[in-house]
């Protein structure tokens, strides 16, 4: 019986979420287990608990996002946070408004927490450094999106048991892959062995200094893996031709019906979203039974939960 | 450190607390009995095993935590930190009568909490706090239904319950 007074000495103390490669496997593991308690929440009949009430939360959004900014919003709404939505295009920043700036106005108006989405990494970092609030990073550049490794980890923690001991492979566009940084740090952490897996080209150039192997062929990792995480082409970051066409990449990179055949019977299939459906994916594939893609979107909100209940938490102990 | 109760008290403070939870139901009431995190939850299985018992039917039990609901969250809580656990209550809870459970009974914000969470899950018949030991010093307008012991401790001194399923021993000490 779990009833042991675990984590006793334990003490979250982490105003801000910029990454998960500055966290250690005993923070990783921590905001998992919070995450847990805030699963119910979803599933009942008033779907809403007050730990943030009067708070107020910025979603502050310099990238387009569909599941992120939603899953933030829903998440702060649930814990009765107030939640403002700002959006580049309808904002001063096309007035020549700088980051910084922005955040300070919106920080004049009595937020508690930012959530940041932007274009450059290391924004989040800059804005902790420099505002009162707490800062939640929900992607930045190519560097981290914490809250997706998070949730990619806790998926697969509530179907394994355990990360330790499993093979990861991670397939795509590594280089400009920002989950696959974040995904890398939290699997290793809690004892996955990671492998990235794309056309040379898209595979990041220092890729010997991660704590990864690399393989250009998915046919020969594939019946090997307990975990394929299926990452999206991102066309808005490719420059120049980093493969010769869509075609070929799907026939050496996608997860097809054909190779699902030869996986592990178990496998989990995941896929950060949006996903180009017959592109690294066949739909037969995405919507099948290994599928955990759904999963991993109803986890997201309790990790983000989690998240922001744990950053008021910390910035409470020094109010 | 003063023991209180030993494991035969607690015994037959449990006895007798679920004779009187039984002579007050009335008939075609569905009970169950929920436990606040985390002497709560076991107290909470040890009477509904008994209400079971005696009234030859299962009554359901459940755990609750109150973490999300308490109001000292943003304050600063020295070194202490409240930990978000599961609230397990695989029933509806609508039209039955709860009997609520912790531990210790003191200030009464517990007991709040655990009402406003309770109400989140749905809209019960009745909520009745059932504690093993009721200590002076509330701070809210709250009293136990079924109170075991009445302990007689100075503020400043802490009531701590031991059970074997979660401690290894049984009894209560005022420390």
């Amino acid at each position: 019986m779990a009833l042991k007074r675990k984590n006793k000495q334990f003490k979250w103390h982490h105003k801000h979420l910029l990454g998960l490669r500055e966290l250690s496997t005993e923070e990783i593991t921590y905001i998992l287990d919070t995450a847990k308690g805030f699963e119910q929440i979803s599933t009942r009949s008033v779907k809403k608990a007050p730990p943030l009430r009067g708070k107020v939360v910025v979603n502050l959004f310099f990238e387009d996002s569909t599941r992120t900014r939603n899953s933030f919003a829903l998440a702060a709404n649930r814990l009765s946070a107030d939640v403002i939505e700002f959006t580049q295009k309808a904002s001063s920043v096309s007035k020549g408004e700088t980051l910084l700036d922005t955040a300070r106005n919106l920080e004049a108006m009595g937020i508690d927490i930012i959530v940041i989405r932007h274009g450059a990494g290391g924004a989040a970092k800059l804005l902790s450094r420099n505002i009162n609030a707490c800062v939640v990073n929900a992607g930045d550049g190519f560097c981290e999106h914490p809250t997706q490794g998070l949730l990619d980890v806790y998926t697969i923690r509530k179907i394994k048991g355990t990360l330790e001991g499993l093979k990861i492979a991670i397939v795509g566009d590594i280089a400009h892959s920002r989950v696959a940084s974040s995904d890398m740090w939290a699997m290793t952490k809690l004892g996955a062995e990671v492998i990235f897996v794309g056309p040379p080209t898209l595979i990041p150039a220092q890729v010997n200094q991660l704590p990864v192997s690399v393989s250009y062929s998915l046919d020969e990792v594939i019946e090997k893996v307990d975990v394929v995480n299926m990452l999206r082409i991102q066309f808005e970051r490719l420059g120049g031709n980093p493969f010769p066409s869509i075609r070929e990449y799907s026939h050496y990179f996608g997860l097809t019906v054909e190779r699902m055949k030869r996986a592990k019977s178990d496998i989990l299939v995941m896929h950060p979203g949006p996903i180009n459906r017959g592109l690294e994916m066949e739909s037969e594939v995405a919507d099948g039974a290994n599928s955990v893609i759904l999963d991993q979107v109803t986890n997201g909100l309790a990790v983000r939960m989690a998240v922001l209940f744990l950053v008021n938490q910390a910035a409470a102990q020094n109010r | 450190m003063k023991v209180i109760l030993n494991s035969k008290q607690i015994e037959e403070i449990l006895n007798d607390l679920t004779s009187r939870i039984i002579s007050e139901i009335p008939p075609g009431v569905n009970v169950a009995a929920i436990g606040i995190r985390s002497r709560g939850e076991v107290l909470a299985q040890r009477l509904s095993g008994r209400l079971s018992k005696q009234l030859g039917k299962a009554v359901p039990r459940g755990t609750l935590d109150i973490t999300l609901y308490r109001d000292d969250l943003n304050a600063p809580q020295g070194t202490a930190q409240p930990q978000v656990r599961t609230t397990e209550i695989g029933f509806d809870i609508d039209d039955k009568i709860i009997i609520l459970v912790d531990d210790v009974l003191y200030t009464g914000r517990s007991a709040r909490a655990a009402m406003d969470a309770l109400i989140d899950l749905g809209r019960p018949k009745a909520i009745k706090l059932a504690v093993l030991v009721d200590r002076a010093g509330r701070e809210f307008p709250i009293q136990a239904d079924y109170a075991g012991y009445k302990a007689d401790a100075a503020p400043g001194k802490s009531v701590q319950v031991f059970l074997a399923e979660s401690d290894g021993k049984e009894e209560v000490v005022i420390e």
